[in-house]
């Protein structure tokens, strides 16, 4: 158990920074979701906690200790990989007890702590077999297996659903959330899949080349994004973007429709709506000529474009609706509260 | 073979009495060679040549190992054996270290140390072989083992191997055993050495074969009689001038000198399966 604590980490490939200086507070035993597109840095910012790449510059402390120049091994963490990286010779019992076996932990207390891994993960009856004859949920509970019985202070989580099916990621996921609840560790989990990030963090850190756009709960990033591309990175489909001239708290849209916003603003600016906050109103503001629908089941999305503008719009409707439904142009209207506006400069948020 | 699709017919016979013919082709010297390491010396000369195996079967493979022409065989397969069986080891150890060297670690100059090994792909023994034989004399290695093994240990085409085969070990392994707290060769003991096994044993098939049919270097480097191998023997078992061959004991000693790869083969290509198959430990 232990805090961890980034202090304007940066990286440099030789002459490239690929992390611009990151902080970052982690609790005690919380669960840190680190998101965002590939190649953004996610990764190596991990693979930095975790000591597979050197910090160029700033500060890494676990448990309020420097570690900056610490091997792997003795910064007491414990990583679950993508591709599992399970030792292909090795059985079950083996993958998980080689760590042990290196720090020299006596025969029974490895047996032990194996045995306790492989109940609290269901694995008890594949303790003796290779990892290839194992399907791909259960080598991922091995890769776990292999974290737990080190009894780290640190989980670090590289992507570790992305080779799963479907099906088996959100059985992982559930898994993987209610393992780091009773297990209590502290915990950094990379991944690029939004839902991931919004079921599973305590916080989470939207990262954008090498930047932090924004660090909060998953709610707080849905509700309040603190950047124009944590809000279109979080949320699906993605937030709708619209440029715009307010004028206190009314702006005016590309084709003249006039829409309230929260707050108040001067200049160009940029609207951010979500396609499940647009109403569906025969005499809202916002036109939309559609071009396609897309039934979904629990919602439907219709995709089109900003009458009189080639912008495009996505709104989201509740419930089944049939094509003949969705034809020509549709109107909605949005509640000001829903609204989000940006510079349309740096696309920071405006206002509260 | 129950799931194998069952073909009859004309074909399959033809088919088989084609290989069958093919099989009896090639076969037959190795027959020849057999019968007459089973006859008497009168009885090779006189034509027609025998096709049948003869009555001197002991009498000649007793005379081939215990005595030969100047060496007695017993001794050239020793020979043979430990100079094979040295850089079938050596090479698969050295080249195992350097791929793990060249692949695992960053150092100056690796990219050149690599294209240096490579380079010497490219030349065979017999470009340098001039030079090497000025420094094994200078060390006083001639007619000795390590001079038989030393010149020929180092191997481009193995390390070569290792390196592709190591490339192709996902980066997470060497990740996970480092997080795991294993040091280099810890990793390279316990993972990559274990992972490598069924490289390792088809090497070092071809590795003993080769070491077993060096003909040039022997022949060299060994003066002496007692150090001759096998391969080069059977050569120094011909007359020179007009002195008469001993025909049944050089086929005797032909037919010795192939036992051991055949085995080797035989032998390894089990491994091979269980490798491959490997249910238990």
């Amino acid at each position: 158990m232990a805090t961890v604590t980034l202090t304007n980490i940066r990286k440099s490939f030789g002459p490239n920074e690929v992390i611009h200086g990151v902080d970052l507070d982690v609790a005690n035993g919380e669960f840190i979701v680190i998101v965002g597109p590939s190649g953004c840095g996610k990764s190596t910012l991990l693979r930095m906690v975790a000591g597979l790449e050197t910090v160029t510059t700033g500060e890494l402390r676990i448990g309020g200790e420097r570690v900056n120049e610490k091997e792997p091994m003795d910064r007491n963490i414990a990583m679950v990989f993508q591709n599992y990286a399970l030792y292909p010779h090795m059985s079950v019992f083996d993958n998980m007890a080689y760590g042990l076996r290196i720090a020299k932990t006596p025969k029974a207390e490895i047996a032990e702590r194996v045995a306790n891994a492989a109940k609290l993960l269901q694995l008890e009856t594949f303790l003796a077999r290779k990892p290839r004859e194992l399907s791909g949920g259960q080598r991922q509970r091995v890769a776990m297996g292999r974290a737990i019985v080190r009894e780290p202070d640190v989980f670090l989580f590289d992507e570790p659903l992305s080779n799963l099916d479907a099906k088996l990621r959100v059985q992982m996921r559930l898994e993987i959330k209610a393992l780091q609840r009773k297990l209590g560790v502290t915990s950094l989990y990379v991944t690029h899949d939004q839902v991931e990030a919004m079921t599973l963090a305590d916080r989470m850190v939207v990262m954008n080349a090498g930047d932090v756009e924004q660090i909060g709960a998953p709610l707080e990033v849905y509700e309040r994004p603190a950047s124009l591309f944590a809000a279109q990175f979080i949320g699906s489909p993605s937030m709708n973007v619209l440029r715009g001239t307010a004028a206190g708290a009314l702006v005016t849209l590309a084709n003249g429709a006039v829409i309230e916003a929260a707050v108040d603003a001067k200049g160009p600016v940029i609207v951010g709506i979500r396609p499940e906050h647009l109403a569906p109103d025969p005499q809202g503001p916002i036109a939309l000529d559609t071009t396609m629908s897309e039934p979904l089941g629990w919602n439907t999305l219709v995709h089109g474009t900003m009458g009189g503008t080639d912008s495009e719009l996505v709104a989201s409707l509740a419930g089944v609706h049939r094509e003949s439904e969705l034809q020509g142009t549709m109107r909605f209207s949005v509640a000001a509260s829903l609204t989000h506006l940006f510079d349309a400069a740096s696309g920071r948020r405006l206002g509260g | 073979m129950s799931g194998m699709v069952e073909k009859r017919g004309v074909g399959l016979w033809l088919t088989h009495a084609g290989l069958i013919l093919g099989v009896l082709v090639i076969f037959f010297p190795i027959w020849l060679a057999f019968v007459a390491s089973t006859v008497t010396q009168p009885e090779i000369v006189r034509p027609p040549m025998p096709l049948l195996p003869g009555d001197q079967f002991f009498e000649n493979y007793r005379e081939a190992l215990v005595s030969g022409v100047n060496t007695p065989v017993a001794r050239m397969l020793a020979n043979s054996a430990v100079m094979a069986l040295g850089i079938a080891f050596g090479k698969i150890a050295i080249s195992l270290l350097s791929a793990f060297a060249i692949v695992y670690f960053r150092f100056p100059g690796r990219q050149l140390f690599f294209w240096l090994i490579f380079l010497t792909l490219m030349l065979p023994v017999e470009v340098r072989i001039v030079p090497t034989y000025e420094v094994v004399a200078r060390f006083g290695m001639l007619n000795s083992y390590p001079g038989l093994i030393f010149p020929l240990i180092a191997s481009a085409t193995a390390t070569f191997l290792f390196r592709q085969f190591f490339m192709t070990v996902p980066d997470e392994l060497a990740e996970a055993a480092r997080v795991d707290g294993a040091r280099p060769m810890r990793f390279f003991w316990d993972i990559l050495l274990p992972m490598s096994r069924t490289n390792i044993a088809a090497l070092f098939v071809i590795l003993f074969i080769y070491g077993w049919n060096q003909y040039l270097w022997p022949l060299l480097i060994t003066t002496d009689p007692s150090m001759n191998t096998i391969v080069m023997g059977i050569k120094q078992m011909f007359p020179s001038g007009d002195d008469v061959a001993d025909w049944p004991v050089i086929m005797a000693t032909s037919l010795l000198a192939m036992l051991p790869p055949v085995l080797v083969v035989i032998l390894m290509q089990k491994l091979f399966i269980r490798g491959l198959v490997d249910t238990e430990k």
